[in-house]
């Protein structure tokens, strides 16, 4: 069990930093001011769970 | 630059500086450390990894202190630490390993049974991340922790979490109780694997019995009372009378139902030769109905709202204006421990344990808890551990 739950943790990693890199695109395409400030305020969970802060 | 380029960089400099200081934030306080001064009667102090090496170079590799008694006599192991954001089941053993001293037989201590527990609070809960004891040369502080272990070391959990050896369906998120997780096993996950170390320890050290102390919310029924293995019911019953006549407070008796598993109460005492007791004083903090969760509120156990839910018949014990404080609560545990060695000793004299310099309930009450934690800056560092 041990092992799949490591696969599915590695698993996990990548889509946060595939999540986190889209929507740090997405800020920089955005010209909306209240697009950039969501983007910003969404990207910061997955910031501090991809450097295993939270 | 266009305007809105200038923008961007000073909204993204704002999410960098949220981000560094949170990160910094959630950082200490995973990282917070706990100085511990070993007392004159802590002879020696191992790793829980000694008895399994399976769990060695993980977070839940913790300290086991050891107080060897002057004279022969029976081994007590006293767990604090299996439920970390119950503060007093860690504070009572810490009381012991920096003043204790066994007289006759073995005291072995355990302050964060669940160490990877100790470094998360509850997720949405809104919990300090810490708090602060009051002692007469300043301050001594604590990390909050939590019911389950930290998921940064545990992830993630299953839809259902089936017990083993049982096969018994508990709830998901209890896969990461170290008070579901009994009796463990070797090849499990991270809390499985705590709580065989523990199995593990309690078998090689011989254990005569073992101790798993708690706090309760006042609406959950378990409160103030001893829950034990049927084989040391004698024990815990003589215990609770002689708490509740000669102490001043009520603690009760339960007996471990036979068909629930995973608790302390229940696996030790069946996978093993020791007397399982687990102890439960109240805290006010983790009633659903409480108001602010607040450091106040955690040190105190005063709150409106949980005595508002006393006065309509909700709670399983009482409180008034007065709350639970963490003196009375580590008070209770310090007594019901030194109340259980008595009781043993009376019924074991041949195999004793005795047990100098802890205060019991009413002194604890009187000074203060920080009036018997050790200033860590005044004693020889190789005196000094931390948790």
């Amino acid at each position: 069990m041990s092992i799949l739950m490591s696969i599915i943790t590695v698993i996990y990693y990548l889509l946060i930093a595939y999540i986190t890199v889209i929507l740090i695109v997405n800020l920089i395409k955005t010209r909306k001011w209240n697009k950039e400030i969501l983007y910003v305020i969404v990207i910061l969970p997955f910031l501090l769970r991809l450097f295993r802060l939270k | 630059m266009a305007d809105h380029s200038i923008r961007k960089i000073v909204v993204s400099i704002f999410g960098l500086l949220l981000f560094i200081f949170s990160g910094i934030s959630f950082y200490k306080s995973r990282h917070l450390k706990e100085p511990v001064v070993l007392g004159p009667g802590v002879t020696e102090v191992k790793k829980l990894s000694e008895y399994f090496p399976g769990i060695k170079g993980s977070i839940n590799d913790c300290n086991v202190y050891f107080l060897e008694g002057k004279e022969k006599g029976a081994t007590l192991l006293v767990m604090g630490g299996s439920h970390p954001e119950e503060p007093a089941g860690r504070l009572a053993p810490w009381l012991f390993v920096e003043n204790g001293v066994m007289e006759q037989g073995r005291l072995i201590l355990v302050l964060s049974a669940n160490r990877s527990g100790t470094t998360v609070t509850r997720i949405g809960g809104g919990y300090p991340p810490d708090y602060t004891i009051s002692t007469p040369w300043g301050g001594q502080t604590f990390r909050m922790g939590d019911r389950w272990s930290n998921p940064l070391d545990q992830w993630p959990d299953p839809e259902v979490y089936i017990h083993y050896p049982s096969k018994q369906n508990l709830a998901y998120v209890d896969i990461r109780n170290l008070n579901r997780t009994w009796p463990g096993r070797p090849n499990g996950t991270l809390t499985e694997k705590t709580c065989y170390a523990f199995m593990e320890l309690i078998r090689k050290e011989k254990v005569d019995i073992f101790i798993d102390l708690h706090e309760a919310e006042l609406q959950y029924p378990v409160i103030s009372t001893i829950v034990t293995h049927e084989d040391g019911q004698e024990l815990a019953t003589f215990v609770s009378m002689m708490l509740t006549d000669m102490e001043g407070f009520n603690m009760g008796t339960e007996f471990s139902p036979k068909n629930l598993h995973g608790l302390s109460h229940r696996e030790v005492g069946d996978y093993s030769d020791a007397i399982s007791l687990l102890f439960e004083a109240p805290e006010p903090f983790l009633d659903a109905t409480r108001g602010k969760t607040t450091r106040e509120q955690l040190l105190t156990g005063k709150d409106e709202f949980v005595v508002k839910a006393g006065k309509h018949g909700l709670l399983f014990e009482k409180i008034d204006e007065n709350g639970w404080p963490i003196d009375v609560r580590v008070g209770r545990h310090t007594s019901a421990i030194l109340q259980t060695m008595e009781s043993w000793t009376e019924d074991h004299p041949e195999r004793p344990l005795a047990c100098q310099n802890v205060p019991r309930y009413a002194e604890v009450i009187e000074n203060g808890i920080g009036t018997y934690l050790q200033d860590f800056r005044k004693v020889d560092s190789k005196r000094v551990i931390f948790e």
